[in-house]
């Protein structure tokens, strides 16, 4: 056990914990909106696989990084669309279409990758950004600021989104239509407009999300996310709607999962419990929340369509 | 009830609408000669750069071997990792006169088990395991993947300065485990003080664990890394990253990152389809279990043309190709 | 007539697929026949569906349940994989036991293995406040690491070791533990019986039974419910229990059922469960949250997935588009509930409107109208 506290090894541990919370980091926040202003979303992991497929994608043919997020972006957007068109304007049960989404995406996206590109090939993903000064303090330079831009701009969207949500008359509207959608209809704020933008906004990041990965891995492959997109949407719930809560809970899962790979190849963790060593990341996020004092209460109106007059 | 009357009746108009269309799509391939009909079953893609993609690169093969796709037709059901849905798809292409079913997924075998004498005029192929059951009706297919994996593992501790080899699995089973332990041995023949790294993560699928299992493993010291199944994608991308040494299994992986692929272990399974194929056009549907090896030729080693490795590490790789063909080395098999 | 929304859904969600195999250069027609032909064209074809719908409708009826007590229970993978290792470890255990009570005790065991699989949430939401769909997800997590563990390890078949293929799978199963199969040369066996029987007796509990009535209740309004002095708390467990003990049945079923009579993983859920916990929920709601409705719902849904597997063989494009086209029908059907909605609405309006008791009477045994709302449905009246 020992070997394990070596400075050499914590820091590429936590490095490693960082790189694993990224993608579902960006999907989580962005899900934040869409649960505040009163929509679930479950299909985050199908509009990761569009997302990171329309990325990688476009990086392969040469469209270069930064259209591949665009790309990402918009093809989330699109989704976003579709999603709150189901669950805003037709009312649909949220915890089902959600389902549909992810099986939509999960097999669109290895459709269009069977299709468009067949065998796996590689591309290359943001360079890694020292940051200056930072990066070469000892331990946490390369701990925490030796890493590609996308791993960075997922902890910035954390206090951006917090503002967003907390200092802004934007922020109220949406916290007031997840509250209470007739109270905010009445004093003229559309219910419906507040939720196509946060469920779009939510979306847009998942699709980010995904680009984040297949730039990050350099690879696009049938179902790339692995049910990343749940783990986002549970950690949605263990922060309790409030982005710097849910970066906690995408870094306790991040970095356990971090450190089980860590202490299995150290071999301290046997071969023979490998799987159950991999339980613990979601074990332990479960027990987090057990032993946590403060409990939120959800929005009211989550998963409650609404529909002026009735 | 009357919910479900409305939509068969629904449906069935929608099937009497389009049965025209379908007729006439079958009608047009009333050609004078019967090709042979092989279907297979596999559980991930075929373009996956691993399993799947090689028993499709096989059939390909042997159908370009055997005169093309009106000698040879070819059928896929592929990605089909729902165990029961892969029986139901075995039944059916039983079911339509399919000269060769094969069931390309190790966890496939025990409902094959029970397909198989049930069509006992169609023959079946199982892989990658050993056991026909005793049918009549069944060949089974393995790779000796474990005797790739010791020539490359020998390699891997030749190559490595820091004294450190890392592998990276899905789950300790099958093929995985055989390869794994494989190559551990090979490390461990060439150099005993060669550490060895193995990490399970414990999914086929999750590429972004495989690729931080990766650089766990390049943290403890490793220079040379390998890894087997789909999601090591992941991992490969990780050691081009980092500059250290990869060696692939299941198919050529040197173009997921050409400056560091050392080699790959290819199978070549249309050794064994050949023969199956032969066998079954004389009335032998099956009992044979075979086996791809370094020797026989269902196995290469696939050295990437583009990496500068040294000429005695790839003298060593060749002997002990040799020597294994030759008997003088013996793998161990794991356990 | 409101029935006919759904139908109309998935007619519509298959138009998108017709575009889709065009271009892909398949013939929709061919396509769509081999769909029909693949589960309903004979005998062995509609085995295959009943058999496809079997886990549907038992995820469905419980997701019911669960509906109706305002929880979402989106765990229904990890709890047949938890029945389906509790059924297969008691049949291992108990291997010359006779087949009448064998089999019936194995398929308790499967009941009790999900029954506790969906209990730990409902205690987690009661008792802790930790969120029914966060907890679900990781437990389905666990589930599936728990099952490989099982399967590669304590559970594997001596054989597989001894072989050294290591296949992570079980021994055959004692044959007393081999569903009956109930047409000759089908596969069509006992677990369609035992599926439509539970749907039958979870209509019963819910609706003839005052815990039933008491479940529905605090689904309707947690609120007024505490203050009628019902236990909402304990409702909530119940209700996640029983319906996590449908879903573990629904495993059970699965492995004594199954091709190869032994559990066998591929190293994932699905691989096992063929998406049941989900596209159950599916079910359920396609069959109006209802358990009676839920039975030729997932009848439909079956013959769906069945047909579909047959359409990709048939016109060989890649099983992606199977998937994708089962989201397509998921959100297409789901959508739809709008319309049906609306036209409930203008039936109960007409009715009030001419005083028409009858119809306003009629309603409640087809479609339960208040209840049959998903859980926290904003009415807007009955919230208060």
């Amino acid at each position: 056990m020992g070997e394990f506290f070596t400075s050499a090894v914590l820091v590429s541990t936590v490095a490693s914990g960082l790189r694993l919370s990224t993608s579902y980091l960006f999907a989580a926040v962005g899900e934040t909106f869409g649960q505040r202003s009163g929509v679930l979303n479950l299909g985050v992991d199908g509009i990761m696989l569009l997302g990171a497929f329309g990325a990688y994608y476009t990086v392969l043919n040469g469209g270069g990084l930064w259209l591949g997020m665009v790309v990402a972006i918009t093809v989330g957007l699109v989704m976003g669309l579709a999603m709150a068109f189901t669950s805003v304007t037709l009312q649909a049960e949220q915890g089902i279409s959600g389902i549909g989404f992810y099986l939509f995406g999960l097999g669109l996206s290895d459709l269009l990758f069977q299709k468009l590109v067949g065998t796996p090939l590689p591309i290359r993903g943001f360079p890694e950004l020292r940051i200056p000064f930072l990066a070469d303090l000892p331990v946490v330079g390369e701990m925490l600021f030796s890493h590609s831009i996308v791993v960075y701009a997922a902890f910035l969207l954390v206090p951006v989104a917090a503002f967003v949500l907390n200092r802004t008359t934007l922020g109220l509207k949406i916290r007031s239509v997840g509250e209470n959608p007739e109270a905010a209809d009445t004093l003229g704020v559309s219910v419906a407009g507040v939720r196509y933008l946060t469920v779009m906004t939510g979306s847009a990041l998942a699709g980010l999300g995904g680009a984040a990965l297949a730039t990050e891995l350099g690879i696009f492959q049938q179902n790339l996310t692995a049910g990343q997109g749940f783990i986002a949407v549970a950690l949605v719930y263990f922060g309790a709607w409030r982005p710097v809560g849910v970066m906690a809970g995408s870094l306790l899962y991040g970095l356990v999962a971090s450190v089980v790979l860590q202490l299995k190849t150290l071999g301290i963790i046997p071969r023979s419990a490998s799987e159950l060593a991999a339980m613990l990341p979601a074990v332990l996020t479960i027990l987090a929340l057990v032993v946590a004092v403060q409990r939120e209460r959800q929005p009211a109106a989550l998963t409650k369509p609404y529909e002026r007059g009735a | 009830m009357r919910k479900l009357i409305v939509v068969v009746a629904a449906l069935a108009l929608v099937a009497a609408a389009c049965g025209g269309a379908g007729d006439e799509a079958g009608g047009g391939e009333g050609a004078a000669e019967q090709p042979f009909r092989i279907a297979v079953v596999a559980p991930s893609a075929i373009n996956d750069l691993a399993f799947s993609q090689s028993i499709y690169d096989g059939l390909v093969a042997i159908q370009e071997e055997m005169g093309g796709p009106t000698k040879v037709e070819l059928a896929v059901t592929d990605g089909t990792f729902v165990v029961e849905d892969a029986a139901a798809a075995i039944r059916d292409y039983a079911a339509q006169g399919y000269d060769l079913v094969i069931a390309h997924g190790s966890q496939y075998g025990t409902s094959l088990q029970e397909i198989a004498p049930d069509f006992p005029d169609v023959s079946f192929a199982w892989g990658t395991a050993g056991d026909t059951f005793g049918l009549p009706n069944v060949f089974a297919y393995e790779a000796a993947s474990n005797q790739g994996g010791y020539v490359m593992g020998v390699m891997a501790a030749a190559l490595s300065e820091s004294g450190v080899v890392g592998i990276i699995g899905p789950i300790e089973v099958g093929d995985a485990k055989l390869y794994v332990d494989g190559f551990a041995a090979g490390v461990k023949a060439q150099d005993p003080t060669v550490d060895v790294t193995i990490n399970y993560t414990g999914s086929f699928s999750d590429v972004a664990l495989a690729a931080e299992a990766a650089r766990a493993a390049i943290g403890a010291g490793a220079d040379v890394l390998t890894g087997t199944a789909q999601m090591v994608v992941g991992a490969v991308g990780v050691a081009q990253e980092e500059g250290v040494l990869w060696f692939g299994t299941q198919a050529d992986q040197t173009q997921l990152a050409p400056e560091i692929v050392v080699a790959s272990q290819v199978y070549h399974w249309e050794v064994v389809l050949r023969d199956m194929i032969d066998l079954i056009q004389q009335g032998t549907l099956g009992g044979e279990a075979y086996v791809i090896d370094l020797a026989n030729g269902g196995e290469e080693i696939a050295f990437n043309p583009g990496f500068d490795l040294p000429a005695d590490v790839k003298q060593l790789g060749q002997d002990t190709i040799q020597g294994i063909i030759d008997g003088s080395i013996v793998v161990p098999a794991g356990g | 007539m409101g029935t006919l929304f759904p139908v109309a859904a998935v007619l519509a969600a298959l138009v998108v697929g017709a575009v889709m195999l065009l271009l892909l250069g398949a013939s929709p027609g061919e396509g769509f026949a081999a769909m029909i032909d693949g589960a309903f064209g004979g005998p062995r074809e509609l085995a295959d569906t009943v058999n496809k719908a079997v886990p549907l409708l038992l995820v469905g009826v419980g997701i019911t349940i669960a509906f109706r007590a305002n929880v979402i229970n989106i765990g229904g993978e990890g709890q047949i994989v938890l029945g389906a290792l509790t059924a297969t470890a008691l049949a291992l255990a108990l291997p010359d036991w006779p087949a009448v009570v064998l089999l019936p005790l194995g398929l308790a065991a499967g009941l009790v293995g999900g029954a506790v699989w969906g209990a730990v949430p409902g205690a987690l939401k009661a008792y802790f406040g930790v969120n029914e769909i966060l907890s679900t997800i990781m437990l389905n997590i666990v589930a599936v690491q728990g099952m490989n563990y099982l399967l590669r390890g304590p559970m594997i078949d001596p054989a597989e070791i001894e072989s050294g293929s290591r296949i992570p799978q079980t021994m055959r199963l004692p044959p007393a533990t081999d569903l009956p199969v109930l047409v000759p040369d089908t596969r069509l066996n006992l677990g369609a019986v035992i599926a439509v029987v539970a749907a039958v007796v979870v209509y019963v509990f819910l609706w003839r039974t005052t815990y039933g009535y008491r479940i529905r209740a605090v689904g309707l309004n947690p609120f007024a419910s505490r203050y009628a002095g019902i236990d909402v708390k304990r409702s909530t467990v119940v209700a996640l229990t029983l319906s996590g003990a449908l879903c573990g049945l629904a495993g059970a079923i699965l492995v004594f059922g199954s091709e190869s009579h032994r559990m066998v993983t591929d190293g994932s859920t699905t691989g096992f469960t063929g998406s049941a916990g989900f596209n159950g929920i599916v079910a359920a709601l396609f069959g109006g949250l209802h358990p009676i409705g839920t039975i030729p719902a997932s009848f439909l849904f079956g013959a769906l997935l069945v047909g579909a597997n047959r359409l990709q063989r048939v016109t060989q494009v890649p099983s992606a588009l199977v998937i994708a086209l089962n989201g397509l029908v998921v959100v297409f059907v789901v959508s739809s509930a709008i319309w049906k909605r609306r036209l409930e609405q203008r039936a109960q309006l007409e009715a009030v409107q001419t005083g028409d008791q009858a119809a306003q009477t009629s309603l409640p045994g087809d479609v339960a109208p208040a209840a049959a709302d998903p859980p926290g449905r904003d009415s807007g009246t009955d919230d208060g």
